[in-house]
């Protein structure tokens, strides 16, 4: 079954004919020519294909993109306004948060989902006091920052630029 | 000696010239470059472990719409050679649970994927064997073990040594098998124009990836071009080129002019890119009462497959880390129906060091020595192995520094004793080391592009090394110019001939000969070139054959474990490192606490998990095999001492990429063993180990 | 993966209708485990329904002081609720312990409630499994079994249910309402999930057409506490090896209410009611927790890897009752 959708890329009203097979990582990928969500498991388990979607992150590869006619979507080229780069995608460059730089647009998009999340008061499984307010403490983000794996494990310096990039 | 140059750009810590491009996701990778109307490659496995294709119904397949082309072992064409038979694609014969049988070349993703579920393979299954151990009657001697070692070694008399001793330790350790799981999978994107072969291709060294391809397909390598500058981590896997590279070529041969899209599937990558091989290692050490060493034995049983024979190295550290008058190292392999192990991070001194440092706390402890102190008593003068001089050796310095910076000297040895909140805690230390390993071969260029601007060509990979920023640091030390006047070329065949981003050789390799290259053109050009003047140079005969040179380190863990639950976690790692001159402090911090968690999660968490009955890791992605998430890794620090090594090279470098994994997973058992009591002599240190 | 069809109604009976006009159906919410399964070959529907149009986002507080979660809330909303961080911690911390941020973001109520087991061998089509082909056997028996239940299994299929939301809602006396064909009724959450018996493949008590709308949680009685605790193989993003729920309310140093249900030790979320029985109206203390929990467990079968479970499974029941035990700090 094939189908046409309409999808807001990076500011960019995108329309696509795809299979209703087609997961939204790879109508971004393949249909649209996205290249920072990134396929590395393919299975949600490894973060590297999250976006936001409709300003929540998510993992990009275990949904349809069929279910998101009219979604908005940024990935981490569209969190970059041209050359300006978001505070967070700097604070990476400067703490040297990643190393080959395939899980880095997922982290990325993880790390400003997340920081909206902690605006919104939300707790995580770190959080010590449920309905207190949530401190952005190493342990918070390593926490929240879990869904995302580094083989080359810049994990401290991914927690640093996002201390960094949230001020 | 080599004559090392004076340091400008090198030491200093500029940011990744590669940044704004990887943290905006537009680095191309290799499934990144864009390629017009591609088709999809998708791989059928074999589902037994041993036997023989008899037949392959692609009917159900081809009549699917959107297939165009079906590869099998009846229609694939015949290679020109297949003495690497890890390399014979479509093979009849199954040497291994998994091994590609056939593939489907497809319009979409999606049809491919579908397709591939049609095909219908027949087989004749014969009985296998996946069972290591170091009981086997039919383990045999390897001629060498990898990177050229003898198999064994045998100075003075064990034996004797071992009756004489004051103390004694005789275990036997094991490490699991392991999978190098770079983040992203191994991907290769071919198409043929004519008889002229472009590979897209995610590898550790584009020109060793070429060569074997021509070999293969029987091409002028001339006729390949293989195209990587971005890739997403190898950590060995991406070292040789596996058989889905043989696959895509000879897929897109069937379908010339259409570019051909293979990605393998995370869970292939746990049957086909290789991986390390489980080890069974008996240990036996002896010393004096005052904790001298008199004996090292070290035998090694590991794995390697049917079909191609890879022998890791697992012994050769005890060779030259402590002096012992009386040393014994041997290597035996189990010949099994097993997919091909390869090189992972610090192959043979990682799972070899495991033990060896392991052992050596169980000795230090039985001796009544502090851990760190045993170890600078047994600092030896030469390498024991060679009789050859150290280039340089600072592991004394390095676990002095160390034992200051994590606050040894407080430590109470006794074992079981702190508690806190319901965790049993406990620190551990163990030595690192890995080789100065140098690869002939590299070829460089540097031109002079347009005024106060130098362009360097050279094919190497950057894996994540930051070989982009750092060979340019080089660059532009050599030249006596700036750091922002060189630009760099790497990841291409179009560019000069350069070595494999393996064995921590990097900078040595095409360092030096960046340098050489720097200093022809230097003695041509002088310091005010024109533009348009270029120089070509090659890799200088690697100096220093009369040292034996290494990096080496100490790493300290602390580690809790929880009274109730028996979690394992390890809230502190510190590591202290002699490793040369550093050439980019913020790039080498990151590849050494790297290296170093990776030897934390091989630690508490790795395992690739074989079901004998079928032959194949079961564990096989990455919600059931677990590497280390954000929240296992709370606190890890990297340190150096300063180290002048004038013999290595002319950067006076060793090379970092592998050594933060030698190590770590022996001093966060040793800190398991002085939190809870429990000597656990094998890998991963599951919660079920300290359960009662 | 095979083609299939996809429809996005807008009303609950839209959505049922169209769900029993073909063989071959399953309902999308979130996705995370069908997209899954659908791509591993394990389940290969004709026709998706999607959920996403249907009002069922509504978390609502009730007149018993309860409260109604729609089966499309999603797991990340009903985690940072103000009520269920108020009144039901143990839920809160079951969410927020369960995958990842992104993931959560993604997966609702009722889907979670209908993950299926993440047992190797049902996920790979290779490999024989009665839960995925009925009759071919269990292949984990036998195999590796570290991830496997110790409670409640049978030998053809020893699977564990990977969700800890349902361990959590379990400990609450949760009631799932659900609608079907033949109209609307009300299931105690305890009975929606099934052991495996000889019908490994039915997970849950539900049939064809059948929609989980809303799950509801009664009110817990003032004075009462609850904790989730999840112990796994990392510090994060991993299935429990044992997970433990409890709820308990003390007074006088008495056992006046408890609720414990265990994760990753079962084919379902397993209420612990043995244990429960033992410690009502009896001392709030170590030596009667532990009773408790080895009475629980003297019915565990642990398999070739996963004997460690049963005093994990002890020692956790131990530790959460007690530090619930525990004056308020």
């Amino acid at each position: 079954m094939e189908s046409d959708i309409e999808l807001h890329v990076d500011g960019r009203a995108r329309q696509v004919r795809l299979d209703s097979r087609t997961t939204l990582l790879d109508a971004l990928r393949d249909g649209l020519g996205a290249t920072a969500p990134k396929k590395g498991c393919d299975h949600g388990q490894c973060g590297a294909c999250t976006v936001l979607l409709d300003g929540r992150r998510v993992v990009t590869c275990l949904t349809f993109a069929i279910a998101h006619d009219g979604a908005t979507v940024t990935t981490a080229e569209g969190l970059a306004d041209g050359e300006r780069l978001h505070p967070v995608q700097e604070a990476f460059i400067e703490r040297d948060a990643f190393q080959c730089g395939f899980c880095t647009p997922g982290q990325v998009c993880s790390a400003v989902g997340m920081l909206a999340e902690v605006a919104e008061g939300r707790p995580s499984a770190a959080t010590a006091d449920l309905a207190g307010a949530v401190e952005l403490s190493g342990e918070e983000i390593r926490e929240r920052m879990s869904g995302n794996l580094c083989r080359c494990a810049a994990y401290g310096n991914i927690v640093d630029a996002i201390q960094d990039g949230a001020r | 000696m080599t004559e090392v140059m004076p340091p400008r750009a090198l030491g200093q810590s500029p940011r990744r010239v590669d940044g704004p491009a990887k943290v905006t996701g537009t680095a191309p990778y290799a499934g990144d470059q864009r390629v017009t109307d591609p088709a999809y490659l998708e791989l059928v496995q074999a589902r037994v472990a041993r036997g023989t294709v008899t037949g392959v119904d692609t009917t159900a397949a081809l009549a699917l719409d959107g297939v165009l082309a079906v590869l099998t072992p009846d229609n694939a064409p015949t290679l020109a050679s297949t003495d690497d038979a890890e390399l014979d694609a479509f093979r009849h014969e199954i040497g291994f649970r998994g091994q590609v049988v056939a593939a489907v070349v497809a319009r979409t993703r999606e049809i491919a994927r579908q397709a591939a579920g049609l095909v219908r393979v027949e087989v004749d299954e014969h009985p296998h064997d996946v069972h290591l151990s170091a009981d086997r009657d039919d383990l045999r001697a390897p001629e060498e073990v990898n990177a050229g070692f003898e198999t064994d070694t045998d100075q003075g008399d064990v034996d004797a040594a071992m009756g004489e001793a004051a103390f004694s330790v005789d275990e036997t350790y094991k490490t699991a098998w392991y999978n190098n799981n770079p983040m992203e999978p191994h991907t290769t994107t071919a198409q043929w124009t004519g008889d002229w072969l472009l590979l897209h291709d995610s590898t550790q060294g584009v020109h060793p990836t070429r060569e074997t391809v021509a070999k293969v397909l029987g091409l002028d390598p001339e006729h390949v071009r293989v195209v990587a500058p971005h890739v997403g981590g190898g950590f060995g896997s991406k070292g040789t080129a596996h058989v889905h590279v043989v696959v895509a070529a000879l897929a897109a041969q069937a379908v010339p002019g259409t570019p051909v899209k293979l990605a393998l599937t995370r869970q292939q990558m746990f049957s086909l890119v290789g991986y390390r091989t489980p080890t069974i290692q008996r240990v036996r050490l002896g010393c004096d009462a005052g904790g001298r060493l008199s004996a090292v034995a070290v035998d090694v049983v590991e794995q390697t497959s049917r079909i191609k024979e890879y022998a890791e190295q697992t012994a050769v550290s005890s060779r030259m880390m402590y002096a012992a008058p009386n040393r014994r190292t041997t290597h035996r392999l189990a010949v099994l129906d097993v997919p091909v192990p390869s090189w992972m991070r610090a192959p043979g001194e990682c799972p070899g060091m495991f033990a060896l440092e392991a052992a050596v706390d169980e000795l230090a402890i039985a001796s009544g020595v502090d851990p760190v102190e045993f170890r600078i008593r047994n600092e030896p003068d030469v390498d024991p192995d060679s009789g050859k001089p150290f280039s340089s050796r600072n592991l004394v310095a390095c676990l002095r520094d160390g034992a200051r910076r994590f606050g040894w000297a407080d430590r109470d040895p006794a074992p079981r004793v702190r508690e806190e909140a319901g965790w049993l805690i406990g620190t551990g230390v163990a030595s690192s080391t890995y080789p100065v390993n140098s690869m002939p071969g590299s070829v460089s260029t540097i031109r002079y592009v347009i005024p106060g601007r130098y362009r360097v060509e050279i094919g190497a990979a950057d894996i994540g090394t930051g070989t982009w920023t750092s060979l340019a640091q080089v660059a532009a030390d050599a030249l006596g110019v700036p750091f922002e006047d060189v630009e760099m070329q790497i990841g291409d065949t179009a560019l000069p001939n350069a070595s494999v981003a393996g064995g921590s050789s990097g900078i040595t390799s095409w360092g030096s000969t960046v340098v050489a290259t720097a200093r022809a053109f230097r003695e041509k050009f002088g310091d005010d070139p024109d533009e348009g003047d270029e120089m070509t140079g090659e890799m200088p005969e690697a100096s220093g054959d009369d040292y034996a040179m290494h990096a080496f380190g100490a790493q300290f863990a602390e580690v809790r474990v929880h009274v109730d639950t028996g979690e394992v976690r390890v809230p502190r790692l510190l590591g202290v490192f002699a490793a040369g001159r550093i050439v980019n402090p913020r790039l080498a911090r990151s590849q050494l606490v790297g290296g170093m968690t990776m030897g934390l999660s091989m630690a508490l968490h790795e395992e690739s998990v074989l079901d004998e009955r079928f032959g194949h890791v079961v564990n096989h992605d990455f919600a059931e095999y677990h590497i280390a998430t954000n929240s296992d890794v709370p606190n890890v620090e990297a340190h150096w001492v300063e180290e002048d090594d004038p013999h290595v090279n002319p950067m006076g470098t060793k090379g970092i990429g592998e050594i933060g994994i030698v190590g770590t997973a022996a001093a966060i058992a040793n800190a398991a063993y002085h939190a809870t009591g429990v000597r656990v002599r094998e890998l991963p240190l599951t919660l079920d180990h300290f359960l009662d | 993966m095979i083609p299939f069809d996809y429809e996005r109604p807008s009303d609950v009976d839209g959505a049922i209708a169209t769900a029993t006009s073909r063989g071959s159906v399953a309902f999308l919410a979130g996705g995370t485990n069908l997209v899954d399964r659908m791509k591993l070959g394990v389940t290969e529907p004709e026709l998706l329904v999607d959920l996403g149009g249907l009002p069922l986002d509504d978390v609502e507080e009730l007149p018993d002081g309860g409260l109604r979660v729609g089966a499309t809330v999603r797991n990340s909303d009903l985690a940072a609720h103000p009520v269920v961080l108020r009144d039901y911690p143990v839920l809160a911390r079951a969410l927020l312990s369960g995958a990842s941020g992104q993931l959560r973001n993604l997966a609702t109520t009722g889907g979670n409630l209908l993950q299926r087991t993440r047992c190797v061998y049902f996920q790979d089509v290779t490999t024989p499994c009665g839960k995925r082909e009925p009759g071919t056997g269990c292949s984990a028996v036998g195999g590796s079994t570290r991830q496997h239940a110790i409670l409640g299994a049978s030998e053809r299929c020893v699977a564990t249910h990977p969700s800890d939301m349902a361990v959590a809602m379990a400990a609450l006396d949760a009631r799932v309402r659900v609608r079907g064909p033949e109209g609307e009724r009300v299931i105690p959450l305890v009975d929606l999930h099934r052991l495996p018996g000889d019908e490994p493949e039915r997970d849950t008590v539900l049939s064809g057409g059948d929609l989980i709308t809303a799950v509801d949680l009664p009110p817990l009685p003032p004075g009462t506490r609850s904790l989730y605790r999840k112990v796994r193989d990392r510090a994060s993003f991993a299935f429990a090896l044992v997970s433990v729920a409890a709820v308990l309310r003390v007074e006088g140093g008495v056992v006046r209410d408890v609720r414990i249900a265990l994760g990753g030790v079962a084919h379902k979320p397993w209420r612990a009611t043995t244990a429960e029985e033992e410690l009502l109206g009896g001392p709030a203390t170590e030596e009667a927790f532990r009773r408790a929990a080895e009475l629980e467990l003297a019915a565990a079968r642990p398999l070739s890897d996963n004997g460690f479970k049963v005093p994990l499974a002890r020692n956790t029941i131990v530790a959460a009752l007690r530090e619930l035990s525990l004056e308020e700090r």
